[in-house]
C-alpha cells in the first residue's frame, strides 16, 4: 500500500505537448471503440507510461476515461437499436469478477517472478489470444468478402446454434440480440474471460465481441455495441477500486476523454453506414497487428528472466520503439478503415438519394 | 419536404455545452495541485473522480454530438437494420 501511495503522489507535470498527444490518441482510440466496442487502451496505457506516468496510475486513469466514454458510445448506439442492455449487464457483472481474478493472478506472478515475469505473462497472453481469436475473426471476414455475401444476413455459427438449443431449467434468459433464450451458465464464463483479459491486456473486447458473435450467435453490430455496456460496467467498478487507492489521475483521464468523446460519436455513426463484416475486418486487423507488436517484446522479457542470452541495450531499445510504433500503427490502421468505410457509405447514400430525386422528380 | 431537408442545426446547445465543458476543463487544469491532492487521498474521496467523469461525459458528450451534427456529419438516414 505504501508503494501505491508513493505512486499516487507521483502525478506528472502536464504541458501542452503531452496534453495534445493524449487528446489525439484519445480521439483515435474513441473512434475505434465507437465502432468495434473496444480498443485504444492498448496504446493509451503504454502511451501514458512513456510520458513518465507510473504503470498503476496509467491503468487506473485509462479505466477512468473508459467508462464515461463507453457510456456515451452505448447511448449513441442504443439510438440505432444496436444495444442489448440486458446482455451487457449480465456479461459486465461476470466480467467484473474476471477483472478481480485477473488482477489477483497478475499480482501473484509479479510477486513470484518480478516485473519481467509479469510483462512476459502479459505479452504471451496478448500473442496467444490475439493469434487464435484475431486470426479466426479475420479469416471469417475474408471468407464473407470472398464469397460475395457481404449483404446477406450474418450466419449463426454451429456452436452458437448448439448453445441456443441447450435448455437448463432455472438458468434460461431471453436476450434481444440473440432473439433467443440461452442459459446464463454460458454467459458467465464468457464474461469472466472478458474481464480477465481486460485485467491482463486492457482490452476485454478482444474476447467479449468475438464470443458474443461466434459462441452466443449475436450479430456483429449488436455485439460490438453491447461490448460498450460491458466496458461501462467493468470500467465503473474498476475505476472506483483504483480511486479508493488514490491512483486515478483525473487530469489525464479527462484529457483523453475530451478527445475520445469526439471519436466515439464518429465511430458510432460510422456503424450505420457499413456492412456488418467491416466490424470484423477492423477488429481482426487491429488484433493481428498488435500481436506482432507484443511478439517483439517477448525476447526482451525472456532475456530479463535469464531464459535466453542477454540482449544488447541498443537491441532492447530498438525492439521497444518498434513495438510501440506498431501498436500506434494498429490503431491508426483501424481508424483509417473506419473513416474510409464511413466516407464510402456516406457517398453511396448521397448518390442513392440523388438518383431517387432524379427518378421521381422530387426536389 | 423542404423543411425536413433543411433541419435546423443545434448551434445553441452546442455553444452552451461547449462553454460549460470549457469551464470544467479550465477548472481542472488551473487547479492541478488541489485536484491532484484530492485524487491521491483515496477512500471516500474516490467518489470525486467518478462524479467528474459522469459530469464530463454528459456535458462534453452532448457538445461533441452536436459538434458533428453542426458539421453535417450524421448517422445514415436509412433505418439501421440489425439482423
Amino acid at each position: 500500500m505504501h508503494d501505491i501511495v508513493n505512486a499516487a503522489t507521483n502525478f506528472i507535470q502536464l504541458d501542452a505537448i503531452n496534453m495534445t498527444y493524449l487528446f489525439l490518441v484519445g480521439f483515435v482510440g474513441g473512434l475505434v471503440s465507437g465502432f468495434i466496442g473496444s480498443g485504444g487502451a492498448f496504446v493509451l496505457t503504454p502511451g501514458m507510461m512513456s510520458l513518465g506516468v507510473p504503470g498503476l496510475v496509467a491503468v487506473a486513469s485509462n479505466m477512468c476515461h473508459k467508462f464515461p466514454k463507453a457510456l456515451v458510445g452505448s447511448l449513441k448506439r442504443a439510438k440505432y437499436g444496436q444495444v442489448d442492455v440486458k446482455m451487457g449487464i449480465v456479461l459486465g457483472i461476470s466480467a467484473e469478477a474476471g477483472v478481480l481474478y485477473g488482477a489477483h493472478i497478475q499480482e501473484s506472478i509479479k510477486k513470484a517472478f518480478g516485473d519481467a515475469g509479469s510483462n512476459l505473462y502479459v505479452s504471451v497472453a496478448f500473442v496467444v489470444i490475439l493469434a487464435v481469436v484475431g486470426g479466426f475473426v479475420l479469416k471469417d471476414a475474408w471468407k464473407t468478402y470472398k464469397s460475395g455475401t457481404t449483404n446477406d444476413e450474418e450466419k449463426v455459427t454451429r456452436l452458437a446454434k448448439w448453445v441456443q438449443s441447450v435448455n437448463i431449467p432455472g438458468t434460461m434468459v431471453y436476450f434481444k440480440c440473440l432473439n433467443a433464450r440461452i442459459s446464463i451458465l454460458f454467459t458467465i464464463p464468457l464474461g469472466f474471460a472478458t474481464g480477465m483479459l481486460a485485467a491482463t491486456i486492457a482490452v476485454g473486447g478482444f474476447i467479449g465481441v468475438p464470443a458474443m458473435i461466434y459462441v452466443l450467435g449475436a450479430p456483429s453490430l449488436m455485439a460490438s455495441a453491447t461490448e460498450l455496456v460491458i466496458a461501462f460496467v467493468m470500467g465503473l467498478g474498476g475505476s472506483f477500486k483504483y480511486a479508493m487507492h488514490g491512483l486515478v489521475d483525473i487530469r489525464l483521464a479527462m484529457i483523453i476523454l475530451g478527445g475520445s468523446l469526439f471519436g466515439i460519436q464518429l465511430g458510432a455513426m460510422g456503424t450505420t453506414y457499413v456492412k456488418p463484416f467491416v466490424i470484423k475486418v477492423v477488429m481482426g486487423v487491429i488484433m493481428v497487428i498488435v500481436l506482432f507488436s507484443r511478439g517483439l517484446m517477448v525476447p526482451v522479457y525472456l532475456a530479463q528472466l535469464g531464459l535466453i542470452g542477454k540482449l544488447g541495450e541498443t537491441t532492447v531499445k530498438a525492439l521497444k520503439s518498434t513495438s510501440f510504433a506498431i501498436m500506434i500503427f494498429a490503431l491508426a490502421m483501424g481508424a483509417f478503415i473506419v473513416l474510409r468505410s464511413m466516407w464510402q457509405g456516406r457517398r453511396a447514400e448521397r448518390e442513392a438519394i440523388a438518383k431517387g430525386v432524379l427518378e421521381h422528380g422530387k426536389v | 419536404m423542404a423543411s425536413s431537408r433543411t433541419k435546423k442545426k443545434p448551434y445553441g446547445p452546442m455553444i452552451l455545452m461547449g462553454g460549460i465543458s470549457a469551464v470544467i476543463y479550465a477548472a481542472l487544469l488551473m487547479n492541478q495541485e488541489a485536484v491532484n491532492d484530492y485524487m491521491a487521498r483515496g477512500g471516500i474521496y474516490a467518489f470525486i473522480p467518478i462524479v467528474i467523469a459522469f459530469l464530463v461525459s454528459f456535458v462534453h458528450g452532448s457538445f461533441t454530438g452536436n459538434f458533428w451534427t453542426v458539421l453535417g456529419i450524421e448517422a445514415s438516414k436509412k433505418k439501421t437494420e440489425v439482423k
